[in-house]
């Protein structure tokens, strides 16, 4: 029996299998738990059932092993607990990947088998999270996005240092350089079992091998603790428990508070898995695209090749306004299985930061735009009032629609990505790489038709943000659909980010 | 944009969505009969007539509405607009375009005609050319794929 090869051979065109401890990760805890939890509750009612109450003080033990009947069950538990034993024991035995220059390929499957080959040339990302019990373990899941629905190829669980290690590999695969494999087995901490686990433990959420990362934000506890104070989420929570208040005391009744206990839980769970997962957050730039940590006691880290963003939304929540924070989604061109009840994993990609925070992550994720009029015109996208800054916003009849936002509704045309600006009191800007777009739309109604206004769509993949500007001056909507169809054609012939080092001479040098 | 010269669908779709507005407009004006006729509501006479008024309206407009859907093939990109209340114009770089489809329902093959539908990586994108005769269609289609082959980008 073969187990995991050494954490630089994963990479070389061979069928592996996963760590040994996969099946008891994957669901032999749980199943464990689950039949120690049942063997503890129905102890008694099952007995009683099966022979009847009315032992009297004979001592049940002995009086059960005096029954036939006992011995037939026991045994067919047994039975039982040995065929799920060798079926996982199974499962993990078929269960290969290999990864070639070209695919990252998993077989699984006792019964039904299946083969899942992913095109190292369609990465949209990499992500290897570390489950709690699966840290303990020194195990993570690696799993490789590739562009659709539900077509990533998971391969849980490595050993922690193989997965990153094998990230690095898929990366350089997938990135076209032609270098050879600057040879980089982990150091290994050295020392027993027990260290290497802890050491593992306590290291950071980047890669320490991958030095230097350095993130380019720093979270601090109360930061995220005020964010989540003055979420969206906490408005609408205090909403509910003035309403619930009003109608108790109105009614008399204490019907409404036991309705809000789900509501308590749900809420609680929201505001921890927020908490946890923001607060050990990281973003750091790195050859090979963004790596972005989170995660306290279950961690997880997500690397995003260049291009492989389709638009950027920089947002603030009404009362984040006082500190003046922001959060930044992205449009990716992949779902995550492993997304949770928040789904911001794969699309929030800062959880909240201020201005220089924002500044900074835009730069990592769109490196195209690090010119200084770029910047200053993101920075005019993200904070200002409007009037004559560079954008081209709705004209003064639009004030009908846009009470508030016209002066900042408008667009900004830069070389390869647009700008939506909206929201005065919701402020907004969507930034979509032309690259990335897949077609544009010019639309209008009666009301626009009659005002000469219209409204523009950039469609992008699938995601948190559909970027839209609606109460244009109809010539500049049309202005705008004119030039972002020319210009997405001319980005998308030069874009050659899905192979972001097949020119590079030096393997170091890109960033 | 102004400029942009449209082929116009062929008018025999006009009847394939005349018949289509037809049997939908008279389904839905047959339900709203239900408060008058299973309640016995006093108002009841003004569902009926409400979404009567509006199903005669919709297929009142469909020749123009079949006017208004044009498309036009420029030398990077596909143009697309319908509409003519609430129009929409829709431009489509053929690099992006991820494949094509070819529908023919069952009323469109009776006069003929087919449908043609582009898939972007953006589900947004909702371009769907209708009443297409089926050469024209079939010919679009082919065309399309190899422009979008030679203009290829990645995703």
């Amino acid at each position: 029996m073969t187990h995991v090869a050494p954490p630089t051979g994963l990479s070389d065109g061979e069928w592996h299998r996963l760590h040994p401890a996969t099946p008891l990760l994957k669901g032999g805890i749980a199943l464990v738990a689950i039949i120690g939890f049942m063997v503890y509750n129905l102890r008694d009612a099952f007995i009683e059932t099966l022979f009847g109450g009315g032992r009297g003080d004979e001592d049940p033990v002995s009086w059960l092993l005096g029954h036939t009947a006992f011995w037939v069950i026991a045994l067919a538990v047994v039975g039982f607990l040995l065929l799920l034993v060798a079926a996982f024991y199974v499962s993990w035995r078929m269960n290969t990947f290999r990864i070639t220059d070209e695919v990252v390929e998993v077989r699984s499957g006792i019964l039904f088998r299946t083969h899942r080959k992913g095109r190292l040339d369609r990465i949209q990302g990499i992500n290897i999270s570390r489950p709690f019990i699966a840290r303990i373990f020194g195990a993570a899941k690696l799993e490789v996005n590739v562009a659709g629905q539900d077509a990533n190829v998971q391969l849980d669980y490595l050993g922690s240092a193989a997965a990153d290690d094998l990230r690095r590999e898929i990366l350089r695969l997938a990135s076209g350089t032609q270098a050879a494999a600057t040879a980089t087995a982990a150091a290994a901490s050295g020392g027993t079992l027990i260290e290497q686990r802890v050491h593992e433990l306590l290291a950071p959420e980047l890669d320490p091998a991958e030095a230097p990362l350095e993130s380019v934000v720093t979270m601090n506890l109360g930061r995220v603790i005020g964010s989540l104070v003055l979420s969206g989420f906490t408005i609408m929570v205090i909403a509910i428990v003035v309403a619930v208040v009003i109608s108790t005391s109105l009614t008399g009744e204490a019907f409404f508070l036991f309705g809000i206990v789900p509501g308590i839980i749900g809420g609680a769970s929201y505001y921890w898995s927020r908490f946890t997962r923001s607060l050990r957050y990281t973003i750091a730039g790195t050859p090979d695209g963004i790596r972005i940590g989170y995660g306290l006691l279950s961690t997880s880290n997500d690397t995003l090749p260049p291009g492989r963003i389709h638009s950027v939304q920089v947002s603030q929540p009404l009362l984040w306004r006082i500190p003046g924070w922001w959060e930044i989604k992205v449009n990716r061109a992949t779902k995550s299985t492993t997304t949770d009840g928040s789904g911001q994993r794969n699309t929030t990609i800062l959880p909240v930061g201020d201005r220089g925070d924002v500044m900074r992550v835009l730069g990592l994720v769109l490196p195209g735009l690090s010119t200084d009029e770029a910047l200053e015109m993101l920075r005019r996208g993200i904070e200002s009032k409007g009037g004559d800054d560079g954008f081209t916003t709705s004209p003064r009849r639009a004030a009908v629609i846009r009470w508030f936002s016209w002066r900042r509704n408008g667009f900004a045309l830069l070389d390869d990505a647009v700008l939506l600006r909206k929201g005065a009191i919701w402020r907004e800007l969507v930034i979509v790489p032309l690259a990335r777009m897949q077609s544009v739309v010019i639309e209008d109604g009666p009301v626009y038709r009659r005002l000469r206004l219209g409204a523009v769509k950039v469609h992008t993949v699938a995601g948190p943000i559909s970027p839209s500007l609606g109460a244009l001056d109809r010539t500049d909507a049309e202005g705008f659909f004119d030039s972002v169809a020319a210009a997405a054609v001319r980005s998308g012939t030069s874009d050659t980010s899905h192979h972001w080092r097949a020119h590079e001479v030096r393997p170091a040098d890109a960033s | 944009m102004s400029s942009i010269e449209y082929n116009r669908v062929s008018p025999k779709y006009i009847v394939v969505d005349l018949i289509g507005y037809l049997i939908s407009g008279v389904m839905a004006t047959a339900v709203s009969f239900v408060p008058l006729v299973v309640f016995q509501w006093s108002l009841g006479w003004i569902p009926p007539v409400v979404v009567g008024a509006i199903s005669i309206i919709m297929v009142a407009l469909t020749p123009r509405r079949v006017r208004a859907i044009g498309y036009a093939l420029r030398d990077d990109d596909l143009v697309f607009r319908r509409g003519i209340m609430w129009t929409r114009v829709v431009a489509v770089p053929y690099g992006r375009m991820q494949l094509v489809d070819i529908n023919r329902g069952p009323l469109a093959r009776a006069v003929g005609l087919s449908e043609l539908k582009l898939v972007t990586a953006a589900a947004a994108t909702g371009v769907t050319i209708p009443g297409l005769p089926e050469a024209v269609a079939e010919e679009l289609r082919d065309q399309l794929v190899a422009l979008a082959e030679s203009r290829r980008a990645g995703l």
